[in-house]
This record gives C-alpha cells, structure tokens and sequence, in this order.
C-alpha cells in the first residue's frame, strides 16, 4: 500500500522522493499556497503549518518524515473560529503590512494561544521569536496578541 | 470617518487568510520555470561559454536574444541586461536558463562551464570615480573660527530582507510581453522594456503583484529582470516564471551603499559657523540610481542645523562589488549617521548637552537650506524636543552603570529632489466614477505593505464622503492606470495623495450623474520650488518631515553586547492621514534603524558578499527590540493631502546615530561606524586602553 500523508483531511500519495520539503508538497503538489517561503532556512517562520496540531517549519520538513501525520495549513485553519478571533484582533491593530509573514504569524499566534492562556509580553516575545517580520516592528502583533488573550479565545475548537 | 478614526487597512483580510497571491503563487498552463546564469568572478572577460548537449527541453536565453537594446534604461543605460563579453561583478547575469523542470535546470547548469580572462578587481572606494557632485553656502574666504574638528565616519551594506523575494512571470500573449511580479515601479520596468525591446507601450505591459515588502529594493532591481525575462517570454512564446533564492537575492541584489564621509567642523563661541564635508559612495561597477542616491546624501547633510559656511563634495566609485541602490533613506541613513553622530561629539567635547547643542542650531523657518533655498513650512523642532523630554526620562536620567542615552534630530525631504517631481516625473492620477456609482482609484504607486492603498482610499472617501465599499484601488496595471510616478521618495501620501485629493474635487460633481466619468489631475510645480539641477541650489525639497529621537541602551561590560531597551521619537509628518499607519511605519523604521545600528552586519571581501542568509545576516527578531514610545506633533503642510508630509523614509533616518550615541555614552567610548558589532566595541575599548 502507498504512503500517505493527510494535509487539511485529505489522504495524499507521498511522492517518490521522499526527501520533498514538506514545503513544495504543499505549495507546488497540492496546489495550497497560503504557506510562504522566505528565508529557505528555517530562520523566519513564514512557512509553519501545523503537524499534528504542533507548529513547524515546513521548509525543513521532509514529506518521508509524515507518514500518516496529519498536517493542517492555514487553508484550513482559516474556516476556524479561532482563525476569525484572530483575523479581527489583526485587522482592529493593523498589524499587517505587506503580509509575507502574516500566515506563518497567524499559525504561531494560535500555537501561542494553544500553549498557555497566561502569556506575558516577555512570553509573547519569545514564542514568536522565530517569526522574522520586516515591516511592522512587532508592536502592533504584540497588541493584537494581547487583545485575544485579554478577550479570551475557544482553544479546544476543532478544525 | 474623520482623520483620527482608524481604517482597517483594505489589504488585510486576504493577506491574513492567505488568498492574496503573491508571483510565487502563480502558475500558468504551460509554464517554464527558469534560473540565472550567473558569473563566478568578479572582473573578467567572457572567452567562450560550453553549454550541455542533449537537453532538449532546457533553452538557453542570453544576449543573443536581446530584441533591441542590451542595455537597461535606467538614469543612464550603462548596464547590460545579460552580459555578454565581460563581466564586472560576481554573479553578474549572463543567461536565464529555461525549461519545465526545475531540476533539470540545475542539472543543466551544473555540467555549463565558462571560460574566463579573470582581471584584477577595485574594491575600495579609492578607484574609479563614477560621478562627482559639489555645492557650496556662504564666502569661505571670510571664515573666522576658534577650531576646527575633523572626523571620518563609515557604514556598511544594508540588507533590505523584504520577506518576499524577488520575483516574476513573463508572458507573451497577442503580441503582447506581460511583466508581473513584484515591484514598486511599473512604470520604471515599462520604460527598460521600451528600450530594450523597441516596442511601443502597447506591446508592453507591467502589472504589480502583491508585494511582500520592498523598501527600495524592488525600485530599480526589478527592471533589469523584468528585460530578461520579456526576451526569454518573447523568444520561447511561454509563460516563465523566474523566483530567486534567497541566498542570490541576498548576495546579488541591490542593497544600501557602504559609505565613508569626512566632515571637517569650524567652530566659534561654541558653535558651528561652517562645515566641509566629504561622502564617497561605493556604486559597484553599474551606475543605476547611485549618483541619485549620492544627491539625496548631500542635499540633506547638514540636517537640522542653520550652518552659515557649508561646502559639501560627494563622490560615487566604480567598483567590482555588487551594484548598489535603493533603500530607505536612500543616502540619507549614511550622510545622517555621521552628522548626527559628529554633532554629538561636538557637544561631548565642549561639555554640553548634546540636544541643548543642537537646539542652538536648529533651522526656522525663512532661514536657508544647505543649498541656498528657504525653508518655507514651519518648523517646530523646538517644541519636539520638549515634548521628548516630557515623554522621555531625559532630563531625570543621571548616571548609571552600563547605560547610556543617546539622540538624533533628523529632516528628510518629501518627494523627488528639486524640480524632479515637474520635470521628470509628471504625475498623473485617475478618478473614475463608474456606472453603479463606485469610484476607481487609477495611480501606478502601489501597496507593498506600507499602506498606500488604505491611504488613498481614506483620502477619497473624506474628500467625497461616500461609502467606504464604493471605494476601490485599481491594480497597478500599465494598460489601466496612468503614470503617477515610481513608489519612493517619500512622495506616495504627500504627492499622489494630494493629486488623488485634488482629483477628488473634480471627480465630485459627476456623482450623481448617469454614466462613467473620468476626472485626471496632474502634478505642478508649487512656485515656491526653485532649483538649479546643475549647481544644486535653491529649493531640494517641497517639505521636511522630521524625527527627534532618544535611544537607551544597556550594555554587557564583558562581552560588549548591547541591548537597546527604549526609543523615544516624537515626529512631524504634517497631519497624520492614519494613526495606525503613521504607527505602523515608526515602529518597522525604528526596528530596520536599530538593526542598521546594531546587527545588520554585512560585508563584500573580493566582490563576494560574505553575509548571505538570514542564519548569517541579523535582523531584529522579537527578542531584540525596544520598547517603542512614540508622539507626534499635528503641522499642516498647504500642499499636502490634509496637511500631510512624509513619513515612510523619516522613521529610519535618524535611529542609528542615537543608538551609537547612546553605546558611546554607555561604554565612554567615540565610535566612527556602524554596525555597532561587540567585536567592533572591543576593538575600540582595546584600543583606548593601549593610548
């Protein structure tokens, strides 16, 4: 029986070369281009999806890695209510500018808030600390970040 | 909606949820990919180049192919669009190597093997001068001073590190080449492929794409691609995607011009009364915007100050580093640096308060420029300092171990240089009212994150007071907006918002009429801009815009890291179209300035960039950035949208050199460059130790 690899609920073939970043399965197999590449290198945090339910740099994944893992990309994770608290607590802040890091920033704030529901702004920081962003200085993410926490989020929804 | 209510920005939604599309989401039918032939030296001559047999599904385009001109139209059209008999710097384009798998590409290019005449190289700015610029203020004959002070001061390359890479996809199609892709200038693109193709506008074609961030680096860059690929699309009748890397886009890509600049300082009854200063760019061996650079560096070298004496000189060299351009500032990061940095020594060496120092010369209104114009707006430096003061713990902050304060007061022009915006440039924007009553917005100047779309629209909707869903920005697209000039300078709120503004007024009384109607409006020269291109006197700039910046530091005394924990800036945009967005640009100006400052540390040995990843090239993460406080003060500008300046440039400007400063008071130490690395602090503490 062929591998497979279920990304957003669906069952796919993994492909014969196994060593297929995660990345270019996503983007260029399946045709899901919400995910970003930047930095090619696992510095930036454009490209994080969630593999079974944990944040990950899928410029770095190997698809031969994730067999029978489920991945879920922001394609997905955008139908959530979750995603929608977030979408608004961004857009109430402006804290997107020219969005390149904006999917990956969306997939680390849900790990964020996933995580713990008592962050500070020192916690903020360092759990997105490996979400490189040009534009915006961080300061209207952190803000928008602490509007969810304040407002409180649903973090057992399924999606 | 008022000015102080805030927009939601109209480009979000789809960039958080993922459909915008940017080039790299794109795919077309039949679509090649293709990849850049690049040179693996920095100076030579082309012998002969041996490409693989037996692939018959890669092709290789190169300068044979150039349809008209292997020249890309710049200011001058020194630079070939694929270099053919020699090359001048490391990673030069050669070849665009197309085909549909992309492996096989590299296979390709693995087994091509190019013979060279390797030539000896300049690298340091002590070559070939490029072009050579001058102005003078004042008799200096007549000087009488009680000493003079002579300082160097250096700065390296500046990575733009916008988040998305460069990028674009040509097609050909009824005759027609479509560049699209990401970029800041369609019009600049259009113009090349004019040139290097001999076909007329309407065959030609540029649309912008969802650009994920520029800063200057998606100014003049993309138009040497975009003439690449239009032969590639032209010859092979398909459509070719081409994305860098990020590693060739760190290494072989525009950045900002290392810089050394010599300022020699008279002074009198503890104040300068006149100023020579010496800036030497280093172009890389193209020109491209390089001596356009140079003049926005000179222009704004005396800063803030009303200095009686000035001669000002500055040189570009030809190098064989990588080719040097736009970025944020453009000049004015280098020149202000030093100036800034120069005033604060100034002040330490006579004992007084380094904003107390600049307050004695700070410029008024009706005093005269650095080129002999007048300042015509006012200007209200003065009440930024103490609104600094009040927000900041300035006046309270003593002496303590460790930490060091340190400021900046910097001006930065809106617009183009002069008369540029009448002469060269000639903006034209678009209102159209269309039949179900929506109104178009038709400008080639385009969102990259900025907010230039959200601005334009917030414009329209208070000058006409219409529903905000009746408002739409039309795609930068050469077939469907006029040319409304390239998306820099400071000019996209100040000038083409103002245009929209005026446009607004004439688009008004068709609202309530059937049909589609169009209302154009076009740039004039206010009559207060007088200016002599050839002896660059009179008015460089419409307006200022202005920073006054505290920076706090706190400094490991073993290991000499530095931590900048607080920027304070209190700025005059003019009138803020959007507080949210005015925001947005302080805080990513003050977080590209402290990198500028602190970490971004790149450097060139033998023409090849050393520092080509984001694991090796530092921008700030989350982790190193300071708390950001910030103010403004409301100073309406009369030809500005509402009263609105510049503000996109500005929030860079003057953040290193109060950085620098505020390491020099920390570690009691002068500095004359930046990055700021520990190894270059150490450098500096050994030394003093050893006089």
């Amino acid at each position: 029986m062929t591998k497979q690899i279920n990304i957003n609920h669906v069952n796919y073939d993994l492909p014969l070369d196994l060593t297929r970043r995660l990345l270019d399965f996503i983007r260029i197999d399946c045709g899901l281009t919400a995910t970003k590449e930047s930095c090619q290198e696992g510095e930036c945090g454009a490209c994080l999806v969630l593999v079974d339910g944990e944040i990950y740099n899928s410029c770095l994944l190997p698809v031969g890695n994730l067999v029978s893992k489920s991945v879920i990309t922001l394609e997905c994770f955008s139908k959530s209510k979750i995603y929608k608290a977030i979408e608004n607590a961004y857009l109430e802040e402006g804290a997107v500018q020219c969005g390149f890091c904006t999917p990956g920033m969306v997939m680390a704030t849900y790990a964020l808030l996933k995580k713990n529901s008592n962050h500070t702004l020192e916690s903020i920081r360092l759990d997105l600390s490996g979400n490189l962003c040009r534009c915006t200085g961080y300061q209207t993410i952190f803000k928008a970040i602490e509007k969810l926490i304040k407002e409180g989020v649903d973090i057992n929804e399924r999606f | 909606m008022r000015l102080k209510d805030h927009l939601k920005r109209v480009d979000s939604k789809d960039k958080l949820n993922g459909r915008a599309k940017y080039i790299e989401d794109y795919y077309f039918d039949d679509m090649l990919y293709a990849k850049t032939l690049r040179s693996e030296i920095p100076c030579g001559k082309i012998l002969s180049i041996d490409y693989p047999k037996d692939y018959p599904n890669v092709y290789v385009i190169d300068g044979r192919h150039v349809i008209k001109n292997n020249q890309v139209a710049m200011i001058e059209a020194d630079m070939p669009i694929f270099a053919e008999d020699k090359v001048t710097y490391l990673g030069e384009p050669i070849a665009l190597i197309c085909g549909e798998d992309k492996d096989e590409i590299l296979e390709f290019m693995e087994k091509i093997k190019i013979h060279y005449t390797e030539e000896k190289g300049h690298f340091t700015l002590d070559g070939q001068v490029f072009t050579h610029q001058c102005f003078e203020k004042g008799q200096w004959s007549e000087l009488d001073y009680d000493y003079k002070v002579e300082e160097s001061y250096e700065t390296g390359y500046q990575e733009q590190l916008y988040m998305e890479k460069q990028g674009f996809i040509g097609l050909y199609e009824d005759e027609i080449i479509t560049i699209m892709g990401s970029l800041q200038c369609p019009y600049y693109i259009l113009n090349a492929l004019k040139h290097g193709t001999g076909f007329d506008e309407s065959r030609l074609r540029v649309i912008q794409t969802t650009t994920g961030g520029a800063f200057g680096g998606k100014e003049e860059y993309p138009s040497l691609v975009a003439c690449q690929l239009a032969m590639a699309t032209y010859h092979l009748k398909r459509p070719i995607k081409l994305i860098f890397d990020r590693r060739e886009d760190m290494a072989f890509t525009t950045k900002r011009h290392p810089s050394k600049t010599l300022i020699k300082s008279y002074l009198k009854d503890h104040k300068i009364i006149g100023m020579k200063i010496d800036i030497k760019l280093d172009a890389g061996s193209y020109l491209g915007l390089s001596d356009v650079v140079l003049q926005r560096a000179m222009l704004t070298m005396t800063g803030a100050y009303n200095i009686p004496k000035i001669k000002v000189e500055g040189r570009t060299y030809k190098t064989n580093n990588v080719f040097t351009g736009a970025f944020r500032g453009f000049g004015a990061p280098q020149s202000l640096y030093a100036l800034e940095l120069h005033m604060t020594h100034l002040a330490k060496d006579l004992g007084e308060d380094p904003l107390g120092f600049r307050q004695k010369h700070f410029v008024k209104k009706g005093d005269l420029t650095a080129t002999s114009g007048i300042f015509n707006e006012n200007i209200e430096l003065n009440k930024m300092v103490h609104r600094l003061k009040e927000m900041s713990d300035y006046d309270s902050k003593g002496k303590k171990a460790h930490v060091g304060y340190g400021v900046s007061v910097v001006p930065h022009g809106g617009g183009f240089t002069g008369d540029g915006e009448a002469t060269h440039i000639k903006a034209v924007v678009r209102l159209r009212k269309e039949k179900d009553g929506q109104i178009t917005i038709l400008v080639s100047n385009v969102e990259m994150g900025q907010g230039a779309q959200t601005t334009f629209t917030k414009i329209v909707q208070m000058a006409l007071d219409i529903d905000l869903d009746k408002i739409r920005c039309e795609i930068p697209d050469t077939f469907k907006v006029p040319d409304s000039g390239p998306t820099v300078a400071s000019r996209t709120t100040m000038v083409v918002g103002q245009l929209v503004y005026k446009a607004c007024q004439k688009i008004k009384k068709y609202l309530n009429e059937e049909g589609v109607h169009t209302a154009e409006e076009s740039f004039k020269n206010p009559e207060y801009i007088t200016w002599n291109q050839e002896t660059l006197t009179g008015n460089a700039y419409m307006a200022y815009s202005w920073s006054v910046l505290l920076a706090k530091v706190v400094v490991d005394p073993l290991t000499y890291e530095v931590s900048c924990t607080d920027l304070w800036g209190v700025y005059d945009v003019g009138q803020p179209i959007d507080e949210k967005l005015l925001l947005g640009q302080i805080h990513g100006g003050m977080v590209q300035g402290l990198g500028y400052a602190l970490t971004e540390y790149m450097t060139s040995k033998s023409g090849a960039i050393e520092h080509f990843a984001f694991s090796s090239y530092a921008i700030p993460t989350t982790m190193d950035i300071p708390k950001m406080h910030t103010d403004w003060i409301i100073n309406h500008y009369m030809d500005g949208p509402f009263g609105a300046k510049a503000a996109g440039e500005l929030t860079l400007v003057g953040v290193a050199p109060a950085i620098a400063a505020a390491i020099e008071d920390a570690f009691k130490i002068k500095s004359f460059e930046i990055p700021m690395i520990p190894e270059k602090i150490e450098r500096i503490l050994s030394h003093d130790q050893a006089d």
